[in-house]
């Protein structure tokens, strides 16, 4: 069970090559109790914007005195800058080019979810759910699904869980085709972006013709999946499938080799295994620090464990090893895919609970019965037993949670969400501090945030 | 490369650990569950337990909170995932704090409880997980909960000058007018 650490093309110097594994390391006791090397706690919170400017005050030399030096400028960066990503503000405060503190300003996309999703009945919060993560509306649709079908305790059929695997996995291929190309584009590479998106062209397509919907797909629903796909898109992912992995390739023939690429990689951005889970790094930063932690693999959901597949982890700490990590999961997503295909199982997309899951169109209008349900389920809702649970799944971007209470009635009590970006801005300043400020843009690409789901 | 997934880890612990479907209570669940790491760490802090759908919950005293984290981190669940707020208005006690941990290595999760009333404040556990920083914020934003002993305990998703807590169960969903 010890992970291998992935190759690095022959021009790169990797970090702290020789390092263990996090997890199998041995500074780590059985307990997980004493973990040498961990800082203190008040080290690693990131200030508040009242913090950046107090501290830029005090770095200001009395008046009259020596004017450059010993003194510190407060930069805003955001909410309209292009790279990061949305609308993430940061107040920075600088000497010279150096960051000396950072802190994010966040909520400029906060739209209330959580609270509209409390008025509405179990199965409209699905599209809300869309909204959540842009990029990839198919993982926040499984996650919530699987919260809820948690609490009804449905059984899925397998058919079912194996579409939502194809899906999460194409999800995850077109929300990383999104960092890759906005990454490098932030970096200077405006290739790469437009290769990116060409390809990102044929996915929505897919998801067009599986959901009607480019991409607030709203296709996974409590109980299943929304509708049986049209017969001929198996075809159509088979092909894509079949020339991705060149395509892959040629990004990474764009980049790898690319001086400028690695120099603003390379080395960018450090954040070791210790401080990336005190601040609750998820995803693939967490497995790019070395800590070989997958949500797939290690808890699976929806028949993952039937699935082959690698979870690539680097040593390397900086935003290099986030783009080799990512680029290695594309490869990765690609098998889980022809072996979904290739699997398939016949049987039904939907749990056998009429009560909960709508009829289809013919039953409901030649069915007395069905006609009864359809009518009750909409108007009504479906009433979810009382307790609370948690669902887990590994969204592109990270660990995503759904913690959904109910307390019996037809409208979830609450709804929260724990979404990975969330949690990762918060190592945002321990990646930065000390670096220069042309190296935050490369640290925001690495963490491939989203503000929808930071803000919800 | 890395590892090949073969079977389920998680479900063989899981297994091994659920012998009953649901218990509730703090004898109940620390009698069916008496292996599980967290029981044993929790031991002394647990008022009140539950064992529902395979998830362990564990109610604490709001006073003893800052100490079930540090036991339940030297327990071995040594990442903290979230932490979120439950209001109960009007019943009392009103919130219902939800800290979600988790265990890379035993690839288990767990949800401590602490439950607080109107104006009652209960201590930041930043100090045992640095990234509870931002959820206490929100928190304290959305429900109006005071963390003493968090370092900068501001709004995080409304502007400053809002007014009301926007998640509380007395506040409209279209908001005041």
């Amino acid at each position: 069970m010890s992970p291998i650490v992935l190759e690095e093309p022959t021009a790169v110097e990797p970090v702290e090559e020789t390092r263990a594994p996090y997890l199998d390391s041995e500074t780590t006791n059985s307990t997980g109790a004493t973990l040498a090397g961990f800082r203190a706690a008040e080290d690693l919170l990131i200030p508040g914007i009242e913090d950046v400017v107090q501290s830029s005050t005090g770095h200001h030399a009395p008046h009259g005195t020596d004017a450059v030096n010993n003194q510190t400028m407060v930069l805003n960066m955001g909410p309209q800058h292009p790279s990061t990503h949305g609308v993430l503000r940061l107040v920075i405060e600088l000497d010279g080019e150096t960051i000396v503190s950072l802190a994010p300003d966040i909520g400029y996309l906060h739209t209330g979810i959580e609270k509209t999703c409390e008025a509405k009945f179990y199965a409209q919060v699905t599209p809300m759910t869309d909204r959540i993560d842009y990029l990839c509306p198919m993982t926040n649709n499984t996650a919530y699904a699987l919260a809820v079908e948690k609490l009804l305790q449905l059984e899925i059929p397998e058919r079912a869980q194996w579409l939502r695997v194809l899906f999460n996995e194409l999800t995850r291929l077109q929300s990383h085709l999104v960092w890759l190309g906005t990454h490098a584009m932030d970096i200077g590479a405006l290739t790469v972006f437009l290769y990116c998106f060409r390809e990102r062209e044929d996915l929505l397509r897919i998801f067009e013709a599986v959901s009607g919907q480019r991409m607030m797909t709203s296709y996974i629903r409590i109980g299943g999946i929304s509708v049986e796909p049209p017969l001929d898109i198996y075809k159509t992912i088979r092909k894509f499938l079949a020339s991705f992995p060149s395509k892959i390739d040629e990004y990474e023939g764009l980049l790898n080799g690319n001086p400028i690429w690695q120099g603003r990689l390379k080395g960018v951005g450090l954040l070791s295994a210790e401080d990336a889970i005190a601040l609750g790094v998820t995803g693939p930063p967490l497995r790019a620090s070395g800590v070989d932690f997958d949500v797939r693999r290690d808890m699976p959901y929806s028949s993952y464990e039937k699935f082959q597949f690698n979870v690539p982890v680097s040593n390397g700490c900086d935003v290099w090893a986030r783009y080799i990590v990512r680029m290695q999961e594309m490869r990765e997503s690609v098998k889980i895919c022809l072996q979904a295909l290739d699997g398939l199982p016949e049987g039904r997309i939907v749990a056998d609970a009429p009560k909960i899951i709508l009829p289809d169109r013919e039953q409901m209008k030649t069915q007395m019965e069905s006609l009864i349900h359809h009518f009750k389920i909409v108007t009504e809702g479906f009433q979810v037993p009382a307790g609370e649970v948690t669902s887990s799944v590994e969204a592109p971007h990270g660990m995503m949670n759904y913690y959904v209470v109910s307390d019996g009635t037809a409208k979830p009590y609450r709804v929260h969400m724990r979404n990975p970006g969330f949690a990762t801005l918060q190592a945002l300043e321990t990646m930065c501090k000390g670096r220069q400020i042309a190296d935050v843009v490369a640290v925001i690409g690495s963490i491939d945030i989203v503000l929808g789901e930071i803000d919800r | 490369m890395a590892e090949t997934n073969t079977g389920n880890p998680a479900e063989a612990i899981n297994d091994s650990v659920a012998t009953p479907d649901a218990c509730f209570g703090k004898e109940a669940v620390t009698l069916a569950l008496a292996d599980h790491a967290a029981i044993k760490g929790l031991a002394d802090l647990i008022v009140d337990a539950k064992w529902d759908r395979k998830e362990l919950t564990l109610t604490v005293a709001p006073e003893t909170i800052v100490a079930a984290a540090a036991a339940a981190k030297a327990a071995g669940y040594n990442f903290f995932e979230d932490m979120t707020a439950v209001d109960w208005y009007p019943s009392e006690p009103r919130f219902q704090l939800s800290y979600s941990l988790l265990s890379h290595k035993l690839k288990q999760r767990i949800r401590l409880v602490a439950r607080i009333g109107e104006g009652q404040t209960i201590s930041s556990i930043t100090s045992v997980w640095p990234s509870a920083n931002f959820y206490e914020r929100e928190v304290f934003d959305l429900f109006g909960v005071t963390f003493t002993g968090h370092p900068r305990l501001t709004r995080i998703m409304m502007p400053d000058n809002w007014n009301g807590h926007p998640l509380r169960k007395d506040y409209p969903v279209e908001g005041y007018r």
